[in-house]
């Protein structure tokens, strides 16, 4: 038999002899990742099974990243529940609120590696295939089962195979490739399918470039993303774990459900416009539209090559004074890095607001919200009525390079005549 | 948990997680409070007028989005006994799973189901009448595991046996 690595890695963590698409299996997670859904439905569910331990509490990675610091009474009265209960059950890796997002830091920490079978209790847990690893989100109940027991059911998913070729042109990123994808497959092209990257385009990806993709496959309703490992990745490692791990390679038989194949130096500033992930358009399209707000950050895009290219953008500018932007590093790690190469600067000269690292505006929490009708730009991975704020308020998602170029042009703006 | 009894309640195609659950509402501890806010944004007066035994029959992609499961919770807490959709997002099926609401995927016309349509659903058998409108129509039958789930009214109350 021959095997995709979404097979291989399910393989490896189910007690079965073989293994093919559509079957069902029950299997051993390495590493379950949890937020403030703990203390939103997590602890009620698992208080229900009456346990007073957690199946192996090495095993789970805690952080508060969502609402962090606290903006609402009710915001604090969570985190105190989620505290209580890592406490209570002796969760060793508890992050807290300091460090930043989930889906940066845990992997930062080399927390995700090669062959391993992480689930979190947050859709873009998919972001950890960016480390030729299988991982996704899961809810509250099914984090309550993986406490409890340490395994999970499975259905073994199809593949697709995505073969990238070639590099991007200046002012192009992963986000517009993701978004390209997304807009050709829809947002249901991929349900209950894992997809792959092949390719000497996927070499040519930078850690984080990969992240956003993995990071945004499930808006095309993907179960996983995943990458080869390679020498990029093994260099990214070795900075952040000594522990050992296995590279996992497709076999060259493996079947494929369907293949596509990209040259990324075809691909150009692309958006994703009101209210849907899928609904897609090239940057001509919307070019001219204004806007009120510009937010950089988030899970998808807050990493150094996403600030990076943006200061590079606004380095001498200034900030439309019609639009507000917004600056959210993804982790503590980036915003110190932000920090000593000066963009932090760079940002608030351009007059820029620079928050703490969390996920704030991208989920219409705090620190950005969106009031009635406001237009907002954001390299985020959700547009969904009301994501951001107010019903009636409208977003865009873009690459960072594309919100700092709208951001300086008052209205949305193709960024490659800038850089 | 075999025979299912409803009304239609019909929703679109790629109806997310944060239109069930508005973001806003998320750190509310009230489940009463959060329940008013269900669907508000594509129908400000669902959770007013969704009756205990309603039936959900949507499109694609059906809970697309975040894996926040308050979006089942407060189906649960309205009475929601079954969800039939053209396709679901695959967290949103788990956590439906979970909770003990059937997670029912059908292939429809437009013009076999409307509002208040009364249903009738047949678990084991595989099928689905819409007594309105006089018409049977099959879906793939669910796993016997994930039945077991159901039986036990979700994935928590089976565990527990087990444990
Ligand atoms: S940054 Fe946004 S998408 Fe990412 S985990 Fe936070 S809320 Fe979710």
């Amino acid at each position: 038999m021959s095997y995709t690595l979404a097979e291989k890695i399910l393989k490896t963590h189910s007690n079965v002899d073989e293994i093919s698409p559509g079957q069902f299996v029950e299997a051993d997670i390495d590493l379950i990742m949890v937020h403030e859904q703990l203390g939103g439905r997590i602890h009620l569910e698992y208080k229900k099974l009456g346990l007073d331990t957690v199946w192996d509490p090495n095993k789970i990675f805690f952080i508060l990243d969502h609402w962090v610091p606290a903006p609402t009474i009710s915001a604090a009265q969570m985190h105190q529940d989620c505290r209580k209960f890592a406490e209570e059950y002796g969760f060793i890796h508890n992050m807290g609120m300091d460090k930043g997002i989930c889906h940066q830091v845990l992997p930062e920490m080399g927390f995700a590696r090669p062959g391993m079978l992480i689930v979190g209790s947050d859709s873009h847990t998919t972001t950890y295939g960016a480390f030729n690893c299988l991982s996704t989100g899961i809810g509250a109940t099914d984090v309550s089962v993986v406490f409890a027991t340490g395994k999970l059911w499975f259905k073994v998913p199809e593949s697709i195979k995505i073969n990238l070729h070639g590099h991007f042109e200046k002012g192009t990123m992963a986000k517009d490739f993701i978004l390209s994808l997304i807009g050709d497959i829809s947002t249901k092209g991929a349900i209950y399918k894992s997809l792959e990257f092949h390719g000497d385009g996927a070499k040519n990806l930078t850690i984080d470039s990969r992240m956003t993709i993995t990071n945004m496959v499930v808006e095309a309703g993907a179960k996983f993303g995943i990458f080869l490992p390679d020498d990029r990745l093994k260099e990214w490692l070795a900075k952040r774990t000594s522990k050992q791990y296995r590279n996992v390679v497709p076999d060259e038989t493996a079947e494929y459900q369907r293949e596509l194949t990209y040259n990324l130096s075809e691909i150009t500033p692309t958006v994703a416009k009101p209210s849907n992930p899928g609904n897609i358009a090239k940057i001509e399209e919307v070019e001219g539209i204004e806007i009120d707000q510009a937010f950089l950050g988030s899970c998808t895009n807050g990493r150094m090559e996403d600030l990076r290219i943006a200061a590079k953008i606004l380095e001498g500018n200034k900030i439309h004074p019609k639009v507000r932007m917004i600056v959210t590093p993804a982790s503590r790690e980036i915003y110190l890095q932000a920090l000593k190469e000066g963009l932090l600067e760079i940002f608030l000269r351009a007059n820029a607001i620079v928050t703490n690292s969390t996920c704030g505006a991208c989920i219409g929490g705090h620190l950005g919200v969106l009031g009635p009708n406001e237009v907002c730009i954001s390299s985020t991975n959700r547009n969904f009525k009301g994501r951001m704020g107010d019903p009636t308020s409208e977003v865009y998602l873009a690459s960072p390079a594309t919100v700092a170029a709208s951001a300086i042009n008052g209205s949305i703006k193709d960024p490659r005549g800038l850089l | 948990m075999d025979l299912i009894k409803g009304y239609a309640y019909i929703l679109g195609d790629d109806i997310s997680t944060d239109d069930i659950v508005p973001s806003h509402t998320l750190t509310m501890r009230d489940s009463d409070d959060m329940v008013k806010h269900t669907l508000e944004f594509i129908d400000p007066y669902f959770s007013k007028n969704v009756d205990k035994g309603n039936i959900i029959i949507a499109g694609e992609n059906f809970g697309t989005g975040s894996s926040r499961e308050e979006a089942v919770h407060v189906f649960k807490f309205l009475g929601i006994k079954a969800v039939v959709a053209r396709s679901f997002a695959r967290i949103y099926f788990r956590n439906l799973m979970n909770n003990g609401i059937p997670a029912i995927s059908l292939k429809w016309d437009l013009n076999q189901f409307a509002k208040e349509d009364v249903i009738k659903i047949s678990l084991l058998k595989g099928i689905i009448i819409n007594k309105s409108k006089n018409i049977t129509l099959n879906f793939e039958k669910i796993p016997d595991f994930l039945m077991d789930i159901l039986e036990n009214d979700g994935v928590i109350n089976q565990l527990k046996k087990k444990l």
